[in-house]
Order: structure tokens, then C-alpha cells, then sequence
């Protein structure tokens, strides 16, 4: 089954287009990379698809369900998980207890004033850690953790709800190219292994290359082509928008590092 | 009509005074992000300055002089403490300023009676101005000509300032976003100096040119640091052309609200600002912070609960406060009464302000509401202290319940000025609903059952409720719906992104704040035997926050530490010290020095990992 | 356990301290200790001169060997404006410092705490400088007495030459709250009694300390009264007289106005001063009593200063403390109690009583114009008003203190 169907989304600042009738799906257990140069329109696209950013026309349809014009945490609770670009945790809270808070939520029980939060889905939390290799530093302090770590634990509290669909927004960047590695062959394995569907921008394309199912490039506002990672890589559409970076083929782009 | 206009030029002569304070208010904000209590203080030394320069030069060239020179001397003393003492705090948390300069004003305020003693003094008209002009038939003050033009020359001044030098173009950086001004590698510290400077020139200034108008008295930076705070806050913060619209706004409805609404132009302007705010989240003129700074109150370091250790030190704690009746006599058992009741209205505001994140200037309305609820239920039911200890935070959760569903809407310090300006309502309604109220002469006759009106009874009784009360408060905070708390703090958009429903979630912990505020109102009213407006007062609401930064934000005990450190320490001096504020305001500057954490955040991080390691490691374990 | 011993010396030495302030220090057996609070800090330019008032009278009582053989021994506290602190205060000198009766205060609204106070701890007190009606009528208690003139009977002393000037439209100018309120209702009430012919043309409530002088000034002139009666005071009177002076508000208008004769307001004022103003206050370098002269020379003797109405209620209340401490001939409240009802008291501005039906004194005040002399603003034409003969019967007293 189809696990996300998107069609005809659009959205303009002021004059600007941003998105112009954006149309795609995502499949089950699919690992889909959407790539595209900057000012593409890829945050606005994952901001609408979370409920952040009301689009102005179009429809997002999860399982069936229209989420459009719901709220983000509303989309969370349907099954949408999410991950920053520049990465969004609880900075005065240790490593597991913000895991523990998004089970909480998961598990409605976040106006319970009487238990201690720390004992609740401890368990649980812990596994999640020890999915995403993060376990040995669950007592830390949220604030002091390296930028590849924070990534990794955004990516164990976007599990928390046990999602179906994981919208990924530059889940590598920052990171050294080993974590890297690391990092999305363990989001492939997830992916394999929950069955959830992926979402994710990009701009290290040698990770784009390696593990999406899929690829699709978005260019100011349109998606101008997708496909296999090898027809994405011939498009001559793909090569122009990129001549000149040389970003398609695994350089870092310079300037991306928005951390 | 005539009358009108004439009305209308009085509301901007009143204007321009406001404006030249809170134009400074609001550059200095926007930059360094000091929220300066001291402002009425620099206005106000500008005025007794230009008092005394005025003495000595005459002439229409010495008054100008005079005026001009006193504005500068203030600046170089302002930039003398911005150097020695806001420098070294500029990396504690954020509003740890405001304790500062809440010392600085302190200080002042005894320093000016000290030199220039407490009677009022009356400045020289200005030269060649004394007289009035016709205007449409009525008489109006020529040298209220001069304050008009005043206003619009010094925004002009200040857009050229901004517009066209480097400096300019530097503090517009800063004031968008910080991080800016260190990337281009200007020296930071230079440029707060300047900036600082330039704001308490305003604000001097402002006060000088007063003197042709006014006495000059020792209570002159009270009356107008409010009003000025207002006005920075809706004409949007950081914005001097919104700092002037509002102004001119404050100032005519004042003009023209004693026309229409005579009995209410106290409240008027915080209606005024309520609205705004509601309807514009940012001021007129203000826009979203770009810079996505941490919420006041996030914390490098987790809250941690008691270990065994810690848990055992409590349960002394409170063992000792058991004890206190044994050797203490009636008065020290209501100081140590009221020092209870102050830890947990503080815990309460730290519950709201260091968990939340949400900063409270006035949370004194439910500790107010607490005490007027006791105390309305006294005066119109007779009820007993067992009901009214019970009904009596009923008032304060139903402020709470209104004003929070408001103030979640906002963030900052425009949600802390909303707070203030529900606060203010609901003073002045306590000052002028005489029928029900009594006014600003009270309610009397608020005291203990007989059972309960022996000063130890009465403070076991407020020692049981305190403890209960900040021990649920301890709880809430490691609670789930804590955890949510915090969460909505730390990150919106993660908190959002979770299932988090952040206006809901801070709803709620804004009316428990409330109502914790209340509890410890309601037992204040039994303690002092009566209720009067000002605990509903903004001096109420400042010693909260002087107590939660005291003893620091960042730790759940530090608001308790930092209450009973203040409460004590101003009890006792001013029963101790004539010149008690001096004194009270240096300790805060040394405090703030000394623990830029607060006296618990010092604690915590210095002195208890010296012989606790042994017991965090314990803990680490899952 | 080398941790656990820390804790107990610690609390130990918590403990010692605290014991050591709890007992105080000891009382001599010979002295009479009476406390007193008032606003130090908050309102320094009134309460310094009535602290040297009462330190003057102090000095007199104890010289002529104080009260029954034991001198009277002051402890004197600062309330900082706030009704509560001063509660605190008035319990750590009778709790703590063990004093026998409590004086003092100048608010209205704290006056009123600290007697609800005493009420409450049955703790006799003798209320200097408040003005409102309330603590000796609505809300007045066995225990309080109260020596300065009230706001009714300022309001009706001013009332009596006001009744005498042909002016008949009228407008009001007073700071909005009690005081300004009620003194506006008490004035209206007695001059409409006497000249129910006068109309009221405009009301002007200026939040206190706040005014908005020019446009108050303006409101008040556009309705065009014949008399302007004013209550406001401080930097509030200042800037009102500024402006209206300026703006011609005072020109062939009489204004009243009240307390602006006592120099803690009429002296700031100075060479602006408004001439001819009907006000109540305190001629002090013009009094040419025996008894006044008395105080005068001790006074400016004592202190090389000038004695301000603040130096008359300070020096009268200790006085009246003497007095009763003496009558009584003990320091138990009921016997100081009895000994206050229609007690006799000499003060610089002639003898005062303190009436048993409602513990109001007779102190009065002097009504007289305005006048600047020498550059300085000064009283001229005035006369001294006896209290006695401003205070409603005895059975309209009992009417409002039955409400209590």
C-alpha cells in the first residue's frame, strides 16, 4: 500500500512560489531521498508535510487519511515523525528522558502529575537508545552532546510513536563521513526492520546514492524529475541544475553546513 | 475643538519625556538584551543633577549646558557600570541583569536622599521659556513648544545615528541577531559600552529637561519606569520609531482619558497594553526574534532528583523547621512564617518562570488574588479560617485560568508584560472598587481561628502547607506533565513535533503557578491580619523575581534558597539599618558577582560535586 | 560520618545563633519601651522632622525624670511604605522587644493595619500621622487613638472660609484614593451645607503621584469654576501649580486647598508659591504662643533646623505618651486604655484632649492665605482652629463606630 500520497501542493510567500503543485508518493518500507540545491523549496515541502506550514492548495493524504490543515503534533499522532535539519531536542533534559518524553505523549499520559516521569517507559527509551547506539550516553545532558549524537537521538525520539512515516530533513549533516555511514545504514535497516517509510533531503549525494530506493529532485518549487537512483544520476534536467557544483557526485557542498 | 487641540499638544509635550527613556530602554535592550530596572533610576539622577548644574549655571546658554552636561555625566556613569559590573555578568542567564540592576536602583534611590536629602526640590523654569502662548485663546507653556519639538529631533537624530554610520549599522546587526556582531568581527564589548551609554544619555536626559516642569524627589524613577517599560513593549522591543508611536499613544490617552474616563486612568494604560499585546503578540511596530535564543530558565545541567542522600537532607530540613518553635519567640516564628510563605510563592513563579520558561513580572496577582479572596470572604461572609485557607486561592486559580489562556498566546518578555499588565488590572481594581474592596485602606480584621492564632500554631499550620504545597510543586516538576513543561521551554518546535500541545501544557502549569501564588496569598493575608493593594503591587511582583534569580533558576531548590536569603535579609535590615536599601542593593550587586547562577545554581555546580561524586555515579546506572 | 557531624555543627551553630537573637536583649527593669514604626524611607522629607519631634520630646520626659520613675526608652522601626512590613515591625517590637504600647505611622492605609494590629494583640496604640477617617470611625478599635486633625475635620475648617467667598461654581482637583476621595466628599458635604447655592462644575481624579498637570489644568479651566478646592500634594501639588500658574488656571479664581500651608509642601514651592491661597498648615516661624516659642527654641536648639508640621505631630504624640504613661501609673493596656479617654495633653499649638468617644484628639490647625515672602512661600491671615470644634457630637461618633 501506498504509504504517502501527495498531490498538486502548493505554496507561495508573498510572490513567491515555493512549492508549485508538488505531486508524489511514498511506498511502504520506501527509503526516498529528495534532493535539490538550495532554496529548492525541500524545507517548505517537509514543513507542509508535518503540518507545520498549512499549504495553500493540494492534498497529503497518509493511509488514506487527509492530514492538510492539521496541526503538527496532530500529524505526529497519526503516524508522522519528524527530524530537524538543525536539530530540535530538550536541551535541559538528559539523553533518555527526552526519549522518555515522546513515548509519554506516544502513551497520553503527559498531564500525570503524580508518577515520576523518569520510572515510566524506561524500558523502552533504553531500547530505542540502544537501536540508534546511543545507550551509553543516556544520562548525559542533552545540551552537551556532539551534533552527530543530537541526530541520532532526534532519530530515536522519531521513533518513539512507532511511526509510519519518518520525514528526515538532513539527517547526516554535520556528521563525519564514517558516522554518516553509519547513521543511514542503521535508518535503512529501521526501515527494513519496522516497516516504516522515509523521507529525506539530502546534499551528501554519495549518501543519496548508496541508500535510497528512490530519488526525486525538486527545482524552485517543482519536482523536475524522479526515479532509481541511477536514472535520477543520467537526467540530463538533474546534471544542468547541478553543473557547475559538481555537487552531484559525492562532494560536500561548501555552504550547507547550516549547523 | 480649540480645547481639543490644545489637549492634544499637552499629550505631546508629555510624550516626548516618555520617549527619550524609553527610546534608551529599548536600544539597550535590543543589543545587549539587559532588561535595565535601573532606567528610572538614570532618569532620575539626570533630574537631580541638572537640578544642582542648574544652581550654578544660568542664562539661557548655562540651563541648556546644564542639562546637556548632566545627561552626560549619567551616560559616563552608565558606562562606568556597564564596564565594572554588567560585563561580568552579560553570560549568566538571561534577566540575571534585571537582579543587578534592580540592586543598582536600589542603591540609588538612598544615594540621592543621601546627597540631595529627601525634600522636594524645585528646579529653574527655563530662561527666555517662563511664560505661555495663546493658543486658539487658551495659554499654553512655551517651553512645552520646545519638549514637542524635542521628541521628533531625537528620533531624527537617533534614524541618521542608525542610518549612517558604521556604529549605526552595528547596533541594527546586534539588535537583529546577536551572534551577528561577534561573526563580524567587531569587539562586542565596545559596542555594548557605547550602546549602554547612549540608552542612560536618553534616559538622563529625559530627566533633565523634566526639571523646568517638575520637583525633582527621590521616588521620580518609580513613577515613570512602568509606564516606560510599557511603552518600549508596545511599540514592539528594540524598535525606537515604535518606542515613539507609543509614547505619543500613552501620553494622549492620558491627555485625553482624564476627559472621558476620570476614575480609571490609572488602569488605563494596561488596558491599553493588554490589548495590544493580545492583538499583536510583538508590539505595533515589533517583530519575531529572528535569533532563536534558549527560553529563560533552560538549563546547561538536568534537574535531578534526591538521591538517598539529598532525600535525608530534606526530611532534616524539615525536621529543623519543626524544631524552630523550641527556641524561636513569637516574632521570629512569624518571620519564619512569612518566610515560608514567601519560599513558596517563590517556588511558584520558578514553577511558571525556571520550569516553564514563561518569565511572570506579575505574578503578585495571584498571590494578591489569594489574599483579597480570604479576605472578601471574611468581610462579606465571615467565614472561618478553615474555609477561607480552602476558598480563598479560589480567586487566584480563576485569574490564573483567564490571564494564563492570554499570556500562552506569547513569548518573552511580551508574554512577561502581559503578565504585568494583568497584574496592574487587577490593582487597580483592588485600589478603586472602594465598595467592595475598601480601596486602598483595605480589608481589615483577617485573623487566625482562635485555635490557630498563636503564632507557633499558625506557623506549624503554614509550615505543613508550605511543605505540602513545595513538595507537589518538587513533584509536578519530575512528573510527566513536568517533563512536558520543560519540554515546551527547551523546544517549541520539538515539543510541537512530539505530540506536545504547547499552549495547553503551559495553560495549565500557568494556573497551577497561579494557584500555588494564591495558597501562599491566602496565607500571607493570615499572617498580616489584613489585606492592601500593594500585594498586588509590582514591588510585590519584583521581590518574587529577586528571590527565584537570587537563588537561581536553574535549580528546583534555588527559588526557596534565594526566598528566604531575601526575605531575611530585608526583614532584618530594615528593622536594623536606616539606610537599609543601600546596603540591601550593594548585597544584591555582590551576589550577582559573586554567584552568576544564583546562590543554589553556585551550590550545585561548585560546591555539591565536591562530595557527591560518589552519589551521581550511583545514579547513572538505568 | 565525618559529613554527618558537619551537619550537626552546623545546625548547632544554627541553633545557637538563632537562640542567642531569639532572647533579645535583656530588660532593664526601670525604662518604658515604647515602639515606633514609620514610613523612614519611603517618605523621608515627612518623617524625618517628626522623628526629631519625637526625639525632642523624648529628651524633655526623660530630663524631668521620665514617667512614675522610669524613664520612657524608644525603639523605632521602618515600615518602607508597606502595610506588611509594618505588621512585621509592630511584632517584633511587641513580641520580640517587648514594648508596652506602639506609636506612630503616616499612611492612612498602614495606620489602619497597625491598628487592627493592636486590636488583634490587644496592644494600645497611639496613631500619629494618618488622616483618614476610618481609624477612629468605621473602623476605629478600643485600642487606637489618633492625634492629627482628620480629613473631615481639615475639610470642614476649610469649608468655614470657603462658605465666605461669593464664589458659587466650584471644581475639585484631589488624588485618586482614599484621602483625595474622601476629602473631596467631606469638603463637598460641608460647604453644600452651608452654601446651598454652590454648584459643582468639574471633578479631576489625577492618579497619585502621576498627575498629568497640564492636562489637568486644562480640564479644570475649560469648565470655568469661580473656586478650585484642591487636595493634592507633594510633587503632584508642585507640578499643578507650574502649570497653572503658567497657564493663567489661578488667575481671579480662589483656590482652597488643602495641607498646602505645611511646609513639608509649601516649601519646595518657594518663590512659586501661589499667593492667596485658602489652605490649612503650619505657620511655624509665626506662632507667637508661649508654648510654641518654647518648642521652637528647643528645637531649632537641638537640631539647627527649622521645625516642620511632620516636628509638631511627632513631638505632641510623644507628649500624649508621656501623658498617658503617666496617668495610668502602669503599663497594662486596659489601664492605659482608660487612662487615654479624655486625657489632657499640652502641645506647642495649646492644649488637646483626646475624646473617649471616639480616641480622636483635638489637635487643630492653623487656615490661612498663602503668601510669598522674602522668596519663600509662607501663611498670612491665618488663624489656629481648635479640633474640638470640628468634630461631629458624640452620638453621630457612636453611629459610625457601632458599624465596626
Amino acid at each position: 500500500m501506498t504509504a504517502l500520497v501527495v498531490q498538486d501542493l502548493r505554496k507561495s510567500f508573498g510572490g513567491v512560489e515555493a512549492a508549485k503543485g508538488i505531486t508524489f508518493t511514498v511506498a511502504e518500507s520506501e527509503l526516498l531521498a529528495l534532493i535539490g540545491p538550495n532554496g529548492a523549496g525541500k524545507s517548505t515541502c517537509f514543513n507542509m508535510l508535518n503540518g507545520q506550514l498549512k499549504p495553500d492548495s493540494g492534498s497529503i493524504k497518509l493511509f488514506g487519511q487527509e492530514i492538510v490543515g492539521k496541526r503538527p503534533r496532530e500529524v505526529w499522532r497519526m503516524g508522522v515523525g519528524r527530524t530537524f535539519q538543525i536539530t530540535a531536542t530538550f536541551g535541559s533534559m538528559t539523553v533518555i528522558e527526552n526519549v522518555q518524553m515522546a513515548l509519554l505523549s506516544h502513551h497520553r499520559r503527559l498531564r500525570a502529575m503524580i508518577p515520576f516521569a523518569g520510572d515510566l517507559y524506561r524500558d523502552e527509551a533504553w531500547e530505542l537508545l540502544e537501536l540508534v547506539g546511543m545507550a551509553d550516553q543516556a544520562g548525559r545532558a542533552c545540551g552537551t552532546l556532539a551534533y552527530g549524537d543530537l541526530k541520532r537521538l532526534e532519530l530515536a525520539i522519531a521513533l518513539a510513536n512507532q511511526p509510519r512515516v519518518l520525514l528526515m530533513d538532513e539527517p547526516t549533516a554535520g556528521m563525519a563521513p564514517r558516522e554518516r555511514v553509519q547513521l543511514m545504514q542503521l535508518t535503512a535497516d529501521i526501515v527494513r526492520a519496522r516497516g516504516v517509510s522515509v523521507l529525506f533531503t539530502e546534499h551528501d549525494m554519495d549518501v543519496v546514492f548508496t541508500h535510497a530506493d528512490r530519488v526525486m529532485v525538486l527545482n524552485r518549487g517543482e519536482l523536475i524529475a524522479q526515479g532509481s537512483p541511477q536514472e535520477v544520476r543520467n537526467n540530463s534536467d538533474v546534471q544542468s541544475i547541478y553543473l557547475g557544483s559538481g555537487a552531484l557526485y559525492g562532494a560536500e557542498p561548501a555552504m550547507e553546513a547550516s549547523a | 475643538m480649540d480645547f481639543l487641540f490644545v489637549q492634544f499638544l499637552n499629550g505631546l509635550a508629555s510624550a516626548s519625556s516618555l520617549f527619550l527613556v524609553a527610546s534608551g530602554l529599548s536600544i539597550i535592550f535590543g543589543v545587549t538584551r539587559i532588561v535595565n530596572f535601573a532606567h528610572g533610576a538614570f532618569y532620575m539622577l539626570g533630574a537631580y543633577i541638572a537640578y544642582t548644574l542648574t544652581q550654578h549655571l544660568t542664562g539661557v546658554v548655562g540651563f541648556w549646558t546644564a542639562l546637556l552636561l548632566a545627561a552626560l555625566i549619567v551616560a559616563a556613569l552608565g558606562a562606568l557600570i556597564e564596564m565594572t559590573l554588567l560585563r561580568r555578568i552579560y553570560d549568566a542567564p538571561e534577566l540575571f541583569q534585571l537582579l543587578a540592576t534592580f540592586g543598582l536602583t536600589l542603591m540609588v534611590e538612598d544615594l540621592v536622599v543621601m546627597i540631595w536629602g529627601p525634600m522636594e526640590l524645585l528646579g529653574p523654569r527655563a530662561p527666555g521659556l517662563e511664560g505661555a502662548v495663546p493658543v486658539f485663546g487658551q495659554l499654553f507653556p512655551a517651553y512645552d513648544f520646545v519638549l514637542i519639538a524635542l521628541g521628533p529631533v531625537v528620533l531624527g537624530g537617533l534614524w541618521l545615528l542608525f542610518k549612517k554610520t558604521r556604529w549605526g549599522v552595528l547596533v541594527r546587526a546586534a539588535t537583529q541577531d546577536r551572534t551577528m556582531v561577534s561573526a563580524l568581527g567587531v569587539n562586542q564589548s565596545w559596542l555594548f559600552t557605547s550602546v549602554f551609554a547612549l540608552g542612560i544619555f536618553l534616559a538622563a536626559l529625559g530627566g533633565a529637561v523634566q526639571i523646568p516642569r517638575e520637583a525633582v524627589h527621590h521616588m521620580m524613577d518609580l513613577q515613570i519606569i512602568v509606564e516606560v517599560f510599557v511603552v518600549v513593549v508596545i511599540g514592539g522591543l528594540g524598535n525606537v520609531f515604535g518606542a515613539f508611536l507609543a509614547a505619543v499613544i500613552i501620553s494622549e490617552l492620558n491627555a485625553f482619558g482624564i476627559l472621558l474616563f476620570p476614575k480609571i486612568s490609572l488602569v488605563l494604560v494596561f488596558l491599553v497594553m493588554a490589548v495590544v499585546l493580545v492583538v499583536r503578540p510583538h508590539g505595533l511596530l515589533g517583530k519575531a526574534e529572528s535569533d532563536s535564543r534558549p527560553a529563560i530558565g533552560t538549563a546547561i545541567e538536568p534537574f535531578r532528583r534526591f538521591g538517598t542522600r539529598g532525600r535525608n537532607a530534606m526530611v532534616a530540613v524539615l525536621l529543623g523547621l519543626a524544631l524552630v518553635p523550641l527556641f524561636a519567640g513569637n516574632y521570629l516564628m512569624s518571620v519564619g512564617t512569612e518566610l515560608l510563605i514567601f519560599a513558596l510563592f517563590a517556588a511558584s513563579l520558578h514553577l511558571m518562570m525556571g520550569v516553564g520558561g514563561m518569565v511572570s513580572f506579575g505574578h503578585a496577582a495571584y498571590f494578591g488574588l489569594g489574599a483579597y479572596g480570604a479576605g472578601l470572604l471574611v468581610k462579606y461572609l465571615g467565614a472561618p479560617m478553615e474555609a477561607a485557607l480552602v476558598a480563598g486561592p479560589v480567586l487566584a486559580v480563576a485569574g490564573a485560568i483567564l490571564f494564563g489562556w492570554f499570556c500562552v498566546r506569547l513569548s518573552g518578555v511580551y508574554l512577561a508584560m502581559l503578565t504585568l499588565a494583568f497584574a496592574q488590572i487587577v490593582w487597580s481594581i483592588m485600589f478603586q472598587w472602594y465598595d467592595v474592596t475598601g480601596g486602598d485602606n483595605g480589608i481589615l480584621g483577617i485573623w487566625p481561628s482562635r485555635w490557630a492564632s498563636d503564632p507557633m500554631v499558625f506557623y506549624y499550620v503554614t509550615l505543613a502547607l508550605c511543605a505540602a504545597c513545595i513538595y507537589a510543586i518538587r513533584r509536578i516538576v519530575f512528573s510527566p506533565f513536568g517533563y512536558a513543561v520543560r519540554g515546551c521551554r527547551d523546544s517549541v518546535m520539538r515539543a510541537e513535533s512530539i505530540g506536545i500541545d504547547r499552549q495547553r501544557i503551559q495553560w495549565l502549569a500557568f494556573t497551577l503557578a497561579g494557584t500555588f501564588a494564591g495558597i501562599a496569598g491566602t496565607l500571607y493575608a493570615y499572617l498580616k491580619g489584613s489585606v492592601f493593594p500593594d500585594v498586588v503591587g509590582i514591588p510585590t511582583s519584583v521581590d518574587g523575581l529577586v528571590m527565584v534569580l537570587l537563588g537561581g533558576l536553574q535549580t528546583v531548590g534555588g527559588p526557596i534558597v534565594g526566598a528566604a536569603a531575601y526575605k531575611a535579609l530585608s526583614i532584618w535590615m530594615t528593622s536594623q539599618i536606616d539606610f537599609w536599601k543601600l546596603v540591601l542593593g550593594a548585597l544584591i550587586v555582590v551576589l550577582v558577582i559573586a554567584f552568576p547562577e544564583g546562590i543554589a545554581g553556585f551550590w550545585q555546580r561548585r560546591v555539591s560535586p565536591l562530595f557527591r561524586r560518589s552519589e551521581t555515579e550511583e545514579e547513572a546506572i538505568p | 560520618m565525618v559529613r554527618v557531624s558537619g551537619y550537626v555543627r552546623s545546625t548547632l551553630a544554627a541553633v545557637t545563633a538563632a537562640v542567642a537573637v531569639a532572647a533579645g536583649p535583656a530588660q532593664a527593669a526601670d525604662t518604658i519601651k515604647v515602639g515606633e514604626i514609620n514610613s523612614y524611607t519611603a517618605l523621608p522629607a515627612f518623617t524625618e522632622p517628626y522623628k526629631k519631634g519625637w526625639e525632642l520630646a523624648l529628651e524633655q520626659i526623660n530630663a524631668a525624670g521620665g514617667v512614675n520613675g522610669a524613664k520612657i526608652e524608644v525603639i523605632s522601626k521602618d515600615d518602607a511604605g508597606k502595610p506588611g512590613d509594618a505588621v512585621t515591625a509592630a511584632n517584633e517590637l511587641v513580641s520580640r522587644e517587648g514594648v508596652d504600647l506602639l506609636m506612630g505611622t503616616f499612611f492612612s492605609h498602614i495606620g489602619l493595619a497597625v491598628a487592627d494590629y493592636a486590636k488583634q494583640r490587644q496592644v494600645f496604640f497611639v496613631a500619629a500621622e494618618p488622616l483618614t477617617d476610618a481609624i477612629v470611625w468605621q473602623k476605629g478599635n478600643d485600642y487606637t487613638f489618633r492625634l492629627r486633625p482628620s480629613v473631615y475635620m481639615q475639610a470642614n475648617m476649610l469649608a468655614d472660609e470657603a462658605a465666605k467667598l461669593p464664589a458659587k461654581r466650584w471644581a475639585t482637583v484631589a488624588p485618586n484614593y482614599e484621602y483625595g476621595t474622601s476629602a473631596v466628599a467631606a469638603f463637598k458635604e460641608a460647604l453644600t451645607a452651608r452654601r446651598p447655592d454652590i454648584q459643582w462644575v468639574e471633578e479631576q481624579w489625577p492618579p497619585q503621584g502621576k498627575i498629568d498637570a497640564g492636562s489637568v489644568v486644562q480640564a479644570l479651566a475649560r469648565s470655568e469654576p469661580e473656586a478650585i478646592f484642591n487636595v493634592t500634594f507633594g510633587p503632584d501639588l508642585i507640578k499643578l501649580v507650574r502649570e497653572g500658574t503658567t497657564r493663567g488656571l489661578f488667575e481671579g479664581r480662589e483656590v482652597v486647598s488643602l495641607l498646602t500651608g505645611e511646609p513639608e509642601y509649601i516649601d519646595p514651592l518657594g518663590a512659586e508659591t501661589p499667593e492667596g491661597w485658602i489652605v490649612t498648615g503650619y505657620p511655624w516661624d509665626k506662632i507667637d504662643t508661649p508654648e510654641h516659642k518654647a518648642f521652637l527654641d528647643a528645637y531649632q536648639a537641638k537640631f539647627n533646623d527649622y521645625p516642620r508640621l511632620g516636628s509638631i505631630v511627632g513631638y505632641a504624640t510623644m507628649m500624649s505618651v508621656g501623658e498617658i504613661l503617666k496617668k495610668a501609673g502602669s503599663t497594662e493596656t486596659p489601664a492605659l486604655i482608660e487612662a487615654a479617654k479624655g486625657i489632657a495633653v499640652a502641645t506647642p499649638l495649646g492644649p488637646i484632649t483626646y475624646r473617649a468617644v471616639d480616641h480622636q484628639s483635638t489637635l487643630g490647625a492653623f487656615v490661612g492665605r498663602t503668601a510669598v515672602v522674602d522668596g519663600k512661600g509662607t501663611m498670612v491671615d491665618f488663624e489656629y482652629r481648635d479640633g474640638a470644634d470640628y468634630l461631629p457630637p458624640p452620638d453621630e461618633v457612636r453611629l459610625l463606630r457601632a458599624t465596626n
